[in-house]
């Protein structure tokens, strides 16, 4: 397949975006910011779609459009970060408006759809140049503040002690993330841009506990779901955002189910909930470590559900 | 030799006074408990120690210098509002995130930082969490790592905020034991705040009570008294001894248990 220029060009710009985007989408799961990573590309068809109209480059508006978001939205703060009421009404807003923009442009209609779900194989040489400066722009900014993000991430409060701006860096985070955004748009269109950026890191964070293992991980499987899919719609005629998708999609059950059977084996239990008290009276009651000698009523009914319980996730 | 002074200072945060012209010295090597009512200033005062609040006027010195931001001496375990309890990283992973993580660059330690994550660890006796996920660790077993980045960089003064907040007691208790430990053999200063007494009875050499923008410094039987605790809390306060353990009563009220409500 690789005797085709648009096939070699597909790959090429696949591998730039999955390794940028799945490094990304580490941080972004670690930082429980999916969803406002996943709003961010929504507001970019509200941006590409906008630039069509006024006659500019849809990449320019899609990357202004979700720059400016995402340095608003670290500017808003965590408290914004985590309403997903608010981003969601953002969200939906977004691409309202970028189907009003559509209306006054009928004729893009063709590209409207690579817009909203990725058109790799019509991606051409100076994109994939575009795409390299843009991946590599993305990779060097978030290892430049990786140490420090990671700081702030699993320890703010001491973070901010330490002298790290949490308001700073949240808005440079989401600013990489917008950029990472733009690029993916181009592989898997704005409504699937999770695909590459979540599924991923996810998975990985799934199957390892550690850091760089995990990091590494992310981007192997970024690339596998990249690689994997453009060989299968290659080969198969149907649509690279769909195999890619659907690869995501498998990537991250495999993991989920392996890391619970994994738990199940060594006789853990984990909990995605948000009540430590319970969680804590519940681990000492299944555990049978003896931290906990009394249990309620309902809190015995609580450890009897904890098995159930457990299948459900909360991550993505 | 004092390890932290406190001479005529006088805090504010937003415009409210917090503590009026407070004087008071911690000698280096003691354990001293930190109490007072909800919004007395405990966690302001530490702030101040850490030099991320201004003294409004008089002189805060800290291991013989003035308060600075980032001060590598001082370990400080702030109040967490528990964001990354749901995070799948091992708590390794966690403790080292706070290695010089204020610089920029690649989350990489290098084999002296890797070594003080491994002594914080063992420290607390933590290694058995360290493999283990965030998620999956109890309120008291993440406190025992938030207390090991605490000791990283050997500090020489600990600002604990708050360490037993949402423990059950046997938790509480090892907290306690722990930092005691620690106090004793690396001869650390500690500053310990808490809602209540009773948890650090016995083991604190001192206790510094604030309340109605002042402080009181002494023995828990010198300051834990009906006279003491009436002008710091402005009201008619009696205190109520049972065995070792004493209560804090306003009429029929006891106040520090109902400020120190546990989620267990």
């Amino acid at each position: 397949m690789f005797e085709y220029e648009f096939m070699v060009n597909a790959f090429e710009a696949a591998t730039i975006v999955a390794v940028a985007s799945s490094l990304v989408g580490y941080f972004l799961v670690l930082r429980g910011q999916t969803f406002a990573g996943h709003a961010l590309s929504h507001v970019g068809f509200a941006g590409a779609t906008g630039a069509v109209l006024a006659g500019i480059s849809p990449l320019f508006g899609l990357v202004l459009a979700t720059v400016l978001a995402g340095a608003g939205m670290g500017f808003l703060g965590e408290r914004f970060q985590h309403r997903d009421v608010a981003i969601g009404i953002v969200l939906a807003m977004s691409l309202g408006c970028g189907l009003l923009f559509l209306h006054f442009f009928t004729a893009y209609a063709t590209q409207a759809t690579a817009l909203l779900f990725g058109n790799v194989l019509g991606v051409e040489a100076p994109t994939v140049l575009a795409l390299l400066a843009l991946g590599s722009v993305i990779v060097g900014a978030l290892a430049t503040i990786s140490r420090p993000l990671l700081f702030a991430t699993l320890q703010p409060e001491l973070a901010e002690a330490k002298g790290v701006s949490l308001r700073r860096l949240s808005m440079i985070f989401l600013v990489i993330v917008a950029l990472a955004t733009a690029a993916s748009v181009q592989i898997v269109g704005i409504l699937l841009v999770f695909t590459l950026m979540v599924a991923p890191a996810a998975a990985a964070q799934r199957v390892t506990i550690r850091l760089w293992p995990g990091l590494l991980l992310s981007v192997v499987l970024a690339l596998v779901e990249a690689w994997l899919g453009l060989t299968l719609a290659f080969y198969t005629d149907w649509p690279t955002s769909f195999w890619i998708t659907a690869l995501g999609a498998a990537i991250y059950m495999v993991a989920l189910l392996g890391s619970r059977q994994k738990h199940a084996a060594s006789g853990m239990h984990e909990h995605d909930h948000h009540h430590h008290g319970e969680d804590h009276l519940m681990r000492g009651a299944v555990s049978g470590t003896g931290e906990v000698k009394r249990l309620s009523p309902r809190d015995e009914g609580i450890a009897a559900q904890a098995r159930p319980l457990s299948s459900s996730s909360h991550e993505l | 030799m004092e390890a932290l002074a406190f001479s005529d200072v006088t805090l504010e945060l937003g415009g409210r006074t917090i503590l009026s012209r407070v004087s008071f010295a911690i000698e280096t090597g003691e354990f001293v408990g930190l109490l007072g009512p909800n919004g007395a200033g405990k966690t302001t005062l530490l702030r101040a120690l850490l030099g991320l609040v201004p003294a409004r006027s008089g002189t805060i010195r800290v291991l013989s210098g003035a308060p600075a931001a980032a001060d590598a001496s001082i370990g400080y375990m702030p109040q967490t509002r528990s964001s990354a309890v749901g995070s799948r990283l091992s708590g390794w992973d966690f403790v080292a995130c706070a290695a010089n993580g204020q610089r920029f660059g690649l989350p990489i330690l290098d084999k002296a930082l890797r070594f003080d994550v491994d002594r914080a660890i063992a420290l607390v006796g933590g290694a058995d969490l360290a493999r283990r996920p965030l998620v999956e660790l109890s309120g008291g077993e993440r406190q025992r790592l938030l207390l090991a980045q605490a000791l990283l960089g050997k500090p020489r003064l600990l600002l604990l905020d708050e360490p037993l907040i949402s423990l059950d007691l046997n938790h509480q208790k090892s907290i306690v034991s722990l930092v005691s430990e620690l106090n004793r053999e690396l001869n650390l200063t500690v500053l310990f705040s808490a809602h209540e007494i009773n948890p650090l009875i016995g083991v604190i050499n001192r206790v510094l009570y604030l309340g109605n923008r002042q402080a009181a410094i002494g023995k828990v039987e010198q300051v834990i008294t009906s006279p003491v605790l009436s002008r710091l809390y402005g009201t008619e306060i009696d205190v109520v001894h049972v065995g070792a353990r004493v209560f804090v009563m306003a009429g029929a009220y006891e106040i520090e248990r109902d400020e120190h409500r546990h989620d267990v």
